[in-house]
């Protein structure tokens, strides 16, 4: 029924590489190259600091994910909790000795590059409650003793990264470990509750949100309450989409962004920028693409046998998933601007590089699909 | 080999799987509402997104076009355009507004009261759209500015053009121009695409009745702008056009002389050819400074022009309306002959007054004119000879001679400060007073007092109408080489005197419009104005021209203002020891050679007594000047005539 655990720990190099899912590989590494396009185009068609960094990172996180990829997946398991205690550690590290920047202390400098712990959290928390659930029966696993930590280990980043303050990225961290918890098992009724408890506690919430905050959510709301101040990202963004029309105003062209009345084009409105230059199918392409790495995430998560893997990829995969239609929904007027980046095509660095480590994990789910963990 | 846990592994498997399974569901979902949003945004509104992206994009400058100059039958301009430097700014290419001004203070001569409105204005519009902080600065102002420019953020100094004026004696006439108001914009379509600001439109006389033409096409410049407002590139400039030149019938050198022989009276004067009804003069006293309305009027000057009783502001020539008094006699002596009522020859016997209707009506000379005809009652401008005749004649038959001549209506095309007057009937009495028409009116209409009102202007041109043999002109202004008829048709019969075609015949040949039925009573009117000028017992004999060449012949008139009392008359109360307001106007018209009439003036004095001793000497010398440069002005035309 089971192959012999030797079979699997005696892969050949050979037989490793070619177990990589390459439609996810390639996808990732097309979309790369668009994102580089794209990055190309905010600089004003010039090889300038954003382009040139862009591409770096992305060929070295690239890299760092087909080499996590052939890591053991017992060894992914074995640290899950040690690498969440360390994203932990690092998230703390910013409380204390962060970067500020206008107005949100987010980043470590880390000499090399300013480094946001936040981004990583994301897939952290995916990974240790992976882990978690993989351990506990199913017996157990609706008993209140059992849910203490899982709680524990979800609000406490949260608040850390809601206090930064970064209220978009808390969200997306909650977002991605909810899934896991929800796909587990762990009853509905529980997420209701704890909904209803959140709602009733948003009062209080809101009073403690930043005035921008407020005023963000009221113009999301009505965008056209203040054209010239909180709502002139979200109509400016709108414009941008809709000029571009069927086919775009072409690579170079995009003349919202070219003039500067595109916002934050480098990182939340890259796909702005990309949708006005190439329109209605270049956003349709994107969105493919990203359609397939979900699928492919997915996928693996189908074939791996561990609950473990399962339960990260799946987290993961729903994860990616969410980055992507919360920036989406965002520049396109459907969400309050959070300040989400758009996993791959956005510029930053703990961002991409987040996002090659959970794909690195995903593939080695894949590589060592019939290896158990435990 | 099949641990206990690996059942529950794989339940666990299973529902694990089962709600990943749902998540996709929701996923799909998810998709194909961003999908929806993207069709929405891209395909069904692209159109409004692309103009809201170019609006963001474009931006447009409007350029103020030049206003077209008005020159004078000599083509001397009497409106020009000069340059004048002006200071623009830009509020949002202005760090700090109020430190700005504090600054622009100490270089410019700006009063607080500017710069409460300035502070109004950039509130309201847009940040990138230039106001004008001052639209006339003196060259030294603007050199200064010049030096300190690199501390004045957002200020731009331009070299512009605006109207100006070489000289005020045509201040009427040619009207002023002035900024645009908010009722302009909703009045007058014209100005609908056509409004930059700060641009000055024509406000009354002729700047206003050509303000469509003369204004030109506005100009734009069009350009790509980054979001900060900053200007990129340049997409598209279009110069706009310079508004239409007209050419005016009038004649700067007699302007100007007219408005210095009669700058401390209230006083109009117009002169007009008699042949084609181009008018030479027209001017009207107290003048104002034209150039005082173009770059914002001072309020003390404005409120100097309101109170001045002497009402600066009107063009007495067109807008004033006045008795036409003794002046009217001549058509009512043409009425009568024309309409059979009396012969040439005919007498009556004037003693000073007569009573009539249980009315005394006076003659001005107390002690009577004895027996007189139709030529003395002219010459010495008899009113009970005049009492009998429009007695005889009745107003209904006088006012249809007098609206022939041009009386009663409007007779330029396009001022709206012309005003129309009255003349009198019984119809018209009816309509606007609602009372039927007393004969004892008649008499007071006979010699041109009671309901009549009349312009000087309409005047000129009833005298104008009589000298060309009683041919119908039409006034006007603007110069046209064509439409000379009239001295075509006098030049031909000089020049046929055998021609056997029957007078009808010829004056339909052309196209003329004879406004009489037997020229010979013309003639008798003419003639008896000849002796009112130039024999001794005429009105205005002591202001005659002995030389040929000038020799005119005219009527004198005067106005009442208010009814002599029986006591005044007793006492022989002069007009002078009346107060100024109560004294009558002086009224003269006439038409000048005799013998070969060529204009027809009027002179208007308000207030100015008898028209023999004030308007007369006045009509005199204006006369000399305009013959002195007939010749000149013949010149011109024949040089006209052939280019043509």
């Amino acid at each position: 029924m089971f192959r012999p655990r030797s079979i699997q720990s005696s892969l050949s190099i050979k037989d490793k590489i070619l177990s990589i899912d390459y439609i996810l590989v390639i996808s990732v590494f097309i979309l790369g190259l668009t994102s580089i396009l794209a990055m190309y185009s905010t600089d004003g068609g010039e090889l300038k600091y954003h382009t040139q960094s862009h591409i770096l990172r992305f060929f070295v996180f690239f890299g760092m994910f087909l080499t996590l990829s052939f890591i053991q997946i017992r060894f992914w398991h074995s640290q899950s909790y040690l690498i969440y205690i360390l994203f932990f550690i690092l998230l703390l590290g910013v409380k204390y000795f962060g970067l500020t920047s206008s107005g949100s202390k987010r980043w470590l400098d880390l000499y090399f590059m300013n480094l946001q712990p936040s981004e990583l959290m994301k897939v952290g928390l995916i990974l240790f409650l992976a882990k978690y659930y993989h351990r506990t029966s199913i017996e157990n696993l609706n008993r209140i003793r059992y849910l203490f930590l899982p709680i524990v280990v979800l609000i406490a980043p949260i608040i850390l990264v809601a206090t930064q303050p970064d209220l978009g990225t808390a969200l997306l961290i909650a977002a991605g470990g909810l899934t896991v918890a929800w796909l587990a098992g762990v009853r509905v009724k529980f997420f209701a509750i704890s909904g209803l408890a959140f709602l009733a506690l948003l009062p209080i919430a809101i009073s403690f949100l930043k005035p921008y905050q407020k005023s963000r959510i009221l113009t999301f709301l009505n965008p056209e309450r203040d054209p010239l101040g909180a709502g002139y990202q979200i109509i400016q963004s709108k414009i941008a989409i809709g000029s571009g029309g069927l086919f775009g105003k072409g690579f170079l062209q995009g003349s919202q962004s070219y003039l500067d009345y595109l916002p934050e084009k480098h990182t939340d409105f890259i796909f702005t920028l990309f949708s006005e230059e190439f329109g209605f199918f270049g956003s349709l392409f994107i969105l493919f693409l990203y359609a397939i790495i979900v699928w492919r995430i997915i996928k693996i998560g189908n074939v791996t046998r561990s609950n473990f893997g399962k339960l990260f990829c799946y987290g993961f995969g729903t994860a990616f998933f969410i980055y992507v239609v919360v920036n989406m929904m965002m520049v396109l007027g459907l969400l309050p601007i959070v300040g989400s980046p758009l996993p791959i095509m956005s510029y930053g660095g703990s961002s991409m590089m987040a996002i090659m480590f959970g794909l690195g994990i995903a593939m080695s789910c894949r590589v060592y699909k019939d290896t158990p963990v435990n | 080999m099949l641990s206990p846990s690996s059942g529950n592994t794989v339940i666990k498997s299973k529902l694990i799987g089962r709600r990943m399974f749902l998540l996709t569901a929701a996923k799909a979902i998810v998709t194909f509402g961003i999908i929806g949003r993207l069709v929405s945004l891209q395909i069904n509104e692209r159109t409004k997104y692309k103009t809201l992206s170019d609006k963001n994009r474009f931006r447009e400058w409007k350029l103020a076009p030049e206003r077209g100059v008005i020159r004078d039958f000599f083509d001397k301009e009497i409106a020009s355009n000069q340059q004048v430097y002006q200071v623009h700014l830009i509020p949002e290419n202005s760090k700090d507004i109020e430190k700005l001004f504090v600054r622009l203070k100490t270089i410019l001569n700006i009063t607080e009261k500017r710069l409460f409105y300035l502070r109004r204005v950039i509130a309201k519009q847009k940040p990138w759209e230039p106001i004008i902080v001052s639209d006339n600065i003196t060259w030294s102002e603007f050199s200064r500015l010049n030096l300190f420019l690199h501390e004045l953020e957002g200020v731009k100094p331009i070299v512009s053009v605006a109207r100006m004026y070489p000289d005020n004696s045509s201040a009427h006439i040619l009207g002023y121009v002035s900024q645009v108001s908010a009722k302009d914009l909703q009045t007058k379509k014209y100005l609908k695409d056509l409004h930059v600001p700060g641009m000055s439109i024509g406000k009354t006389g002729l700047e206003r009745k050509l303000d469509e033409e003369i204004i030109g096409k506005i100009g734009f410049q069009r350009y790509e702008v980054n979001a900060y407002g900053k200007r990129i590139k340049q997409i598209l400039i279009n110069e706009g056009q310079a508004g239409k030149s007209f050419k005016t019938t009038l004649d700067f050198e007699v302007q100007k002389f007219t408005s210095e022989l009669i700058k401390d009276k209230a006083a109009a004067v117009c002169v007009m050819d008699v042949y084609n009804g181009d008018i030479v003069s027209l001017v009207s006293s107290p003048t104002f400074e034209p150039n005082e309305f173009v770059h914002g009027l001072d309020k003390n000057y404005w409120n100097s022009l309101i109170k001045n009783e002497m009402k600066p502001l009107t063009n007495k020539a067109i807008a004033g309306l006045y008795p036409p008094g003794s002046t009217i006699k001549t058509l009512v002596a043409l009425s009568a002959l024309e309409n059979g009522v009396i012969k040439p020859l005919d007498t009556f016997k004037c003693e000073g007054k007569i009573e009539l209707y249980g009315e005394k009506f006076h003659c001005w000379e107390k002690d009577g004119h004895g027996i007189v005809n139709l030529r003395k009652g002219i010459q010495r401008s008899c009113d009970v000879y005049f009492y009998e005749v429009a007695r005889k004649l009745g107003v209904d038959r006088l006012s249809e001679t007098a609206k022939k001549f041009g009386l009663g209506k409007k007779v330029l095309d396009g001022f709206i400060e012309e005003r129309a007057g009255v003349v009198p009937n019984t119809k018209w009495k009816k309509k606007f007073i609602g009372q039927n028409w007393y004969l004892g009116e008649t008499l007071h209409s006979g010699i041109g007092q009671g309901y009549f009102q009349s312009t000087p202007l309409q005047l000129c041109l009833m005298t104008a109408q009589i000298a060309n043999g009683g041919f119908e002109i039409k006034p006007r202004i603007i110069f046209d080489k064509k439409n000379n008829n009239l001295r075509d048709f006098i030049k031909y019969k000089n020049e046929n005197p055998n021609d056997p075609l029957p007078t009808d015949l010829l004056v339909s040949n052309f196209e003329l419009k004879p406004l009489f039925k037997n020229q010979e009573h013309i003639n008798l009117i003419k003639d008896a104005m000849f002796s009112s000028s130039n024999e001794p017992g005429g009105t205005s004999y002591r202001h005659r021209w002995e030389n040929k060449k000038f020799t005119f012949a005219g009527k004198t008139g005067s106005s009442q203002i208010k009814k002599f009392t029986e006591a005044q008359r007793e006492a022989e109360v002069k007009q002078e020891s009346l107060p100024y307001k109560d004294r009558d106007h002086a009224l003269f018209v006439a038409y000048a050679p005799h013998s070969d009439p060529k204009y027809a003036i009027s002179v208007l004095v308000e207030h100015g007594g008898s028209g023999g001793k004030t308007a007369a000497p006045i009509a005199k010398k204006v006369i000399k000047k305009v013959l002195e440069r007939h010749e000149l002005r013949e010149r011109i035309d024949s040089l006209l005539g052939e280019q043509v």
